[in-house]
């Protein structure tokens, strides 16, 4: 019940709020998140007392023989803390500020983490492919609506790329049910069946590039860093911090289980493909002088790595990736705090307009300094027992994939040490000198995220046993060759 | 006690914290007795656990705080290893670190309020990570200090933070630090590959069964010593150390003479039975201590800022250890980690002093004749450059004539080639002696003006470390005095595994005295040239040409860096940006949109709005799926 619960308040709070206006929607979408927030905790150590507490099951369209399958397995749960801990810290961020319509922005952005949570949950591919678009329709309407001045073309570029991927999807999905023996969407049923390897490899192909524009994976990544630039940044939070993960949850919890062999197949390629564009995303962050794209870069680097850790599939990699899903999420939103601060304050995200904010707002320089660090992986951070595992896990598959793969921690502290520089020391310039520190929400929110990165840098021994058994799934579908 | 081994780390971030969120509230005085005396009491606790350690029949102790990654088979516990190796230098960093935050209170007090107590605060946090990175029990531990104390040299380096080149500066220490660590993180890997753990103990108790030779040996033993030389300022990656002077003079004392720089000789040392089986490793890390040894003196030679003939010197010195451990004299390399430790944080604290008193002012050819305004200084950096010389009685002496008695007996060549850098030393350090504290002053008169002795808070570690620098040396006297060897004796547990590996070579006591008598001979010749050559300087204002003005200008290594390395990967990150991504990829995409915009344009026209259209439509719909459904 609990996981139900899960969607139902964001998805009920999110209609309500369309009618709210001014102060109310703002106060009413928060207080929703703290709800969603107790309940995943709740959630979190019901699923270490009495995980099958957390199944649930409901006829759904009985005609077409998919149910209403949700729960929560290690890695579910870590994804649904994820959610409800970064929603929550988004609205505490811009409780300062004023949208338009500010009824219709926040119910969209409820409707969205109701969408995300059923991704995370559900265990019918339908019910998989329904909130799979749940969760991004109102990211559409959020973009175009809120987002900056090239928008429109933007969230139509978004928009195309990420639908045709779901389409493909939905043929991958559609064509295993024919293949079950009763005819069920489940996700027992997809991933007892036996499917033939020549289907399995083309199969693969639909499932991947669904989950890899998502993610998204080199060549498909060239949507991300202008929709990252054009959007609010709440909705740029909810998308580089929660919904990439979509992309990187599909391949562990529904491709490497129902198509193995075709995993297997075409390991090789989707490791090459994520190594590249380690490298490549790196590389151009280095060119950025824009503040968001080069987070958008940074980010596209990091999926990279946690891509290649997935389809790699030893203990390490998997449960270095999931680590890393949750350490990133954290971290990227840290970092679009700042950067919301900053274009609040001065109205600018070009870092070639900044410098000397360390001198005059030291709580926000401290804070970019410790997300940048984290998101360097330095030890201590959260960002470190992730890089470390995928790193070591795609060592023990090729030594010499890691080690070009690692040539992006050299990379990484170039472009961050460079943002840190442009933007935090030097002389302030006339613009600069006015910026004001942060605010009471902000500092909150900020707070929180630093507590995070180093609690789970120093112990992460939680977050690596909630994902244990998730791992142990994944892993066993390595050896289905 | 040492199972309190925690509290001489925890206690410096203790300052850490204190310093750094206390920063606004907190008065100078109370910043300083904070930071300092956290690391004045991991300096008692040390010394304590220094005692316990030496009591005879000690066995190293692993103490484990807590879990730390534990994944599958594989177990990395957040746990310190008590040994002698460990003890020694947990008496190191503590000792001199204590000396130079106490040295610190008068040095920064020009600083802010919450600058001071920022200072304090990285500088405490410094001690901390390099206490991890040796009280460390396994690689993974060795490596979060190893970043740690990367990470407070970036912040210390760009202390302040105003100047644009300072953060270069600081940027450019932790970008080729990363290049080093990126050697360790592979090592580590391969560890884990090849025997399913990172503890030192476990590791070690494995690797004989490897096989001298092996190829894996051989790749991990070169890959840990990449991150060596990144740490250790060794060719190809020392630019950064240089550099790394922009930060204030105790920061340079502790973190980039000290402590910090001999992390590479510490892993090294602590590791030495995996070099010791990779005897190609070890020569290729002779060479490279040689080379830089050289490299690093013959630039010094030319060096007119204090700070930067100290900071050569310090690579130099840092090339004869990894010398001695390529030679295998690991007992000698440790040694001089500790002689240099004394000297060269006296030499950085005195050039600080120097510094201090001239009102910022680092260039040696606008000093001169100090001696007469600053008589403690004077003598404790001439002690210093005794020192470091290798004038006999001195620390150095024997710490260096150990490394060179090693290296007679592993290659006369190398020998002769780390005499004639020895030779370089003395030749470099009486030119700064004599052209700072000689002759008369060249500054302006506002300056003669100001000049004055430092205060108690400075000299007093001055001359602390001048004692260690004359007495230091006793524990490692050479066999031929016949006296026992302590430290040998004393670090014997930790490089006893190695010796059945290793080719001992004994010198005969002849030779030895011999060896001790020509290069204190040619030492002294070397520090009579430079007084006579610099103890009346006057600054002719020449240009320098020729190879001198390539010495001056470091073998210009930075432009070659700068066209080999970082113009490339520039014009590379330029090409993927505008070529591959914006006329490639994105273009392919754009295509497609636009095929989409295209085709959807078409598909619109069948909505044409006439119901005749529709109905035409359906019943051509339904003929097909009845025609589907019957013959299909």
């Amino acid at each position: 019940m609990l996981t139900v619960l899960l969607i139902l308040i964001p998805l009920i709070t999110g209609l309500v709020t369309f009618g709210l206006k001014g102060q109310g929607a703002k106060v009413f979408s928060l207080l929703s998140s703290f709800a969603s927030l107790v309940v995943a905790i709740v959630a979190w150590q019901q699923f270490s007392a009495a995980p099958e507490s957390l199944q649930f099951s409901q006829s759904w369209i009985p005609q077409l023989g998919s149910q209403f399958n949700v729960g929560l397995d290690g890695m579910g749960t870590m994804l649904c803390l994820l959610t409800a801990i970064s929603f929550p810290l988004i609205f505490i961020t811009v409780y300062n500020r004023e949208y338009d319509r500010p009824g219709a922005f926040y119910g969209l952005m409820l409707l969205s983490q109701a969408g995300l949570i059923g991704v995370f949950t559900a265990y019918d591919a339908l019910l998989f492919y329904v909130f799979w678009e749940l969760a991004l329709i109102p990211v559409y309407f959020l973009c175009s609506m809120w987002g900056g001045e090239r928008a429109v073309p933007v969230t139509f570029k978004f928009f195309v790329y990420t639908f045709a991927g779901s389409l493909l999807m939905l043929v991958g999905i559609i064509y295993i049910y024919f293949q079950t023996p009763d005819h069920s969407f489940s996700w027992t049923a997809f991933t007892s069946l036996q499917i033939s390897a020549q289907e399995q490899s083309w199969l693969f192909w639909l499932f991947f590039v669904a989950f890899a524009i998502k993610m998204p994976v080199f060549p498909f990544h060239t949507w991300q860093p202008d929709t990252y630039e054009q959007s609010p940044t709440p909705v740029t939070m909810v998308l580089s911090g929660i919904m990439v993960k979509m992309g990187l949850f599909g391949v562990i919890r529904w491709l490497l289980p129902v198509l193995p062999q075709g995993a297997y197949m075409w390991q090789e390629v989707a490791i090459v493909l994520s190594v590249i564009g380690i490298i490549y995303a790196s590389c151009i962050a280095i060119m950025q002088s824009d503040f968001k794209r080069l987070i958008a870069y940074s980010s596209i680097a990091h999926i990279g790595l946690m891509s290649a850790a997935i389809f790699v599939n030893n203990e390490q990699s998997m449960q270095g990736v999931q680590v890393q899903m949750f350490n990133h999420g954290i971290n990227i939103i840290g970092l679009w705090i700042v950067v919301e601060v900053i274009q609040n304050r001065l109205r600018i995200k070009d870092m070639r307009e900044m410098g000397g904010i360390a001198a005059y707002a030291p709580k926000l320089a401290i804070v970019l300094v410790v997300v940048s660090l984290a998101n360097i992986a330095l030890p201590l951070t959260n960002g470190f027992i992730g890089e470390f595992l995928m790193f070591s896990g795609l060592f023990q598959y090729n030594p010499w994939f890691a080690a070009v793969a690692c040539v992006a921690i050299i990379l990484a502290a170039v472009y961050m040490l460079n943002m840190l520089q442009k933007v935090i020391f030097g002389e302030a310039n006339t613009l600069t000198a006015s910026t004001a520190d942060l605010k009471t929400g902000e500092l909150l929110a900020a707070a929180a995220i630093i507590a995070v990165i180093f609690f789970l840098g120093v112990y992460p021994k939680p977050l690596l046993e909630l994902v244990q058994s998730t791992t142990a799934i994944v892993n066993a579908t390595a050896w289905v060759k | 006690m040492i199972h309190l081994v925690w509290l001489v780390p925890f206690l410096p971030l203790l300052g850490f914290l204190i310093n750094g969120l206390g920063r606004r509230y907190l008065s100078k005085s109370l910043t300083g007795v904070i930071g300092s005396g956290s690391v004045v009491a991991a300096f008692v606790i040390s010394l304590l656990i220094f005692f316990e350690v030496r009591t005879p029949g000690f066995t190293p102790q692993v103490v484990t705080l807590f879990d730390f990654i534990s994944v599958g088979s594989l177990h990395i516990p957040f746990a310190f290893q008590v040994d002698q190796l460990s003890a020694l230098f947990l008496l190191i960093i503590t000792g001199v670190g204590s000396l130079i935050h106490i040295y610190s209170t008068s040095y920064m007090h020009e600083e802010s309020n919450e600058g001071f107590a920022r200072y304090f605060a990285y500088l405490n946090l410094f001690v901390f990570s390099m206490l991890i990175l040796v009280l460390g029990a396994n690689y993974v531990m060795m490596f979060i200090g190893w970043e740690g104390v990367g990470l407070c040299s970036y912040l210390l380096i760009g202390f302040w933070f105003k100047n644009i080149n300072y953060n270069k500066a600081a940027n450019k220490a932790f970008i080729m630090n990363r290049i080093g660590d990126l050697g360790f993180l592979l090592g580590i890997f391969l560890l884990i590959q090849q025997f399913g753990s990172v503890t030192f103990t476990e590791v070690f108790a494995q690797v004989p069964g490897v096989g001298s030779g092996s190829a894996v040996l051989f790749a991990i033993a070169m890959l840990l010593f990449i991150g060596a030389m990144g740490k250790s300022a060794q060719i190809p990656l020392y630019t950064w150390l240089p550099d790394a002077m922009a930060g204030p003079t105790p920061v340079s004392a502790l973190i980039h003479a000290a402590t910090m720089v001999t992390a590479g000789i510490y892993m090294v040392a602590r590791s030495n039975v995996i070099y010791s089986m990779a005897p190609h490793i070890q020569a290729i890390i002779a060479i490279i201590g040689l080379a830089t040894a050289l490299l690093a003196a013959s630039i010094a030679l030319k060096q007119n800022d204090i700070k930067k003939v100290l900071a050569y010197s310090t690579v130099s010195q840092l090339g004869y250890m990894f010398l001695a451990l390529g030679v295998g004299a690991y007992t000698a390399a440790v040694f001089h980690v500790m002689t240099h430790a004394f000297f060269k944080a006296l030499l950085f604290l005195g050039s600080g002093s120097v510094i201090h008193a001239m009102g910022g002012e680092q260039d040696i050819r606008k000093m001169g004749g100090l001696k007469k305004w600053m008589p403690v200084t004077n003598i404790t950096f001439l002690i210093g450059c005794l020192a470091i010389a290798g004038i006999p009685g001195l620390s150095g002496f024997f710490s260096k004539d150990e490394i060179l008695a090693h290296t007679f007996g592993y290659n006369k060549i190398m020998y002769a080639l780390a005499l004639l850098g020895a030779l370089m030393t003395a030749f470099y350090m009486f030119r700064l002696y004599y052209i700072t504290f000689s002759g008369k002053f060249r500054g302006t008169h506002e300056q003669e003006h100001h000049l004055h002795e430092s205060p108690a808070a400075i000299t007093l570690p001055l001359i602390v470390l001048a004692v260690l620098s004359v007495i230091g040396g006793y524990v490692g006297m050479p066999e031929v005095f016949g006296v026992p060897h302590f430290l040998a004796e004393y670090l014997s547990p930790i490089f006893a595994p190695s010796a059945p590996y290793l080719h001992a070579h004994h010198l005969s006591h002849a030779l030895e005295w011999g060896l001790m008598g020509l290069s204190t001979a040619l030492v002294i010749v070397m520090i009579v040239w430079a007084r006579g050559k610099f103890s009346n300087y006057q600054d002719a204002g020449t240009e320098n040409t020729g190879i001198a003005k390539v010495l001056e200008n470091k073998w210009y290594v930075d432009e070659l860096y700068d066209a080999v390395i970082v113009k490339p990967l520039m014009a590379l990150s330029g090409f993927f940006q505008n070529i591959v991504e914006k006329a490639g990829i994105d273009t392919v995409v754009n295509g497609v949109g636009r095929g989409v915009k295209w085709g959807s344009g078409r598909a619109r026209l069948l909505q044409n709005g006439q119901v005749g259209f529709y109905i035409f439509a359906m019943v051509i719909g339904m003929v097909v799926l009845l025609v589907i459904s019957l013959f299909l």
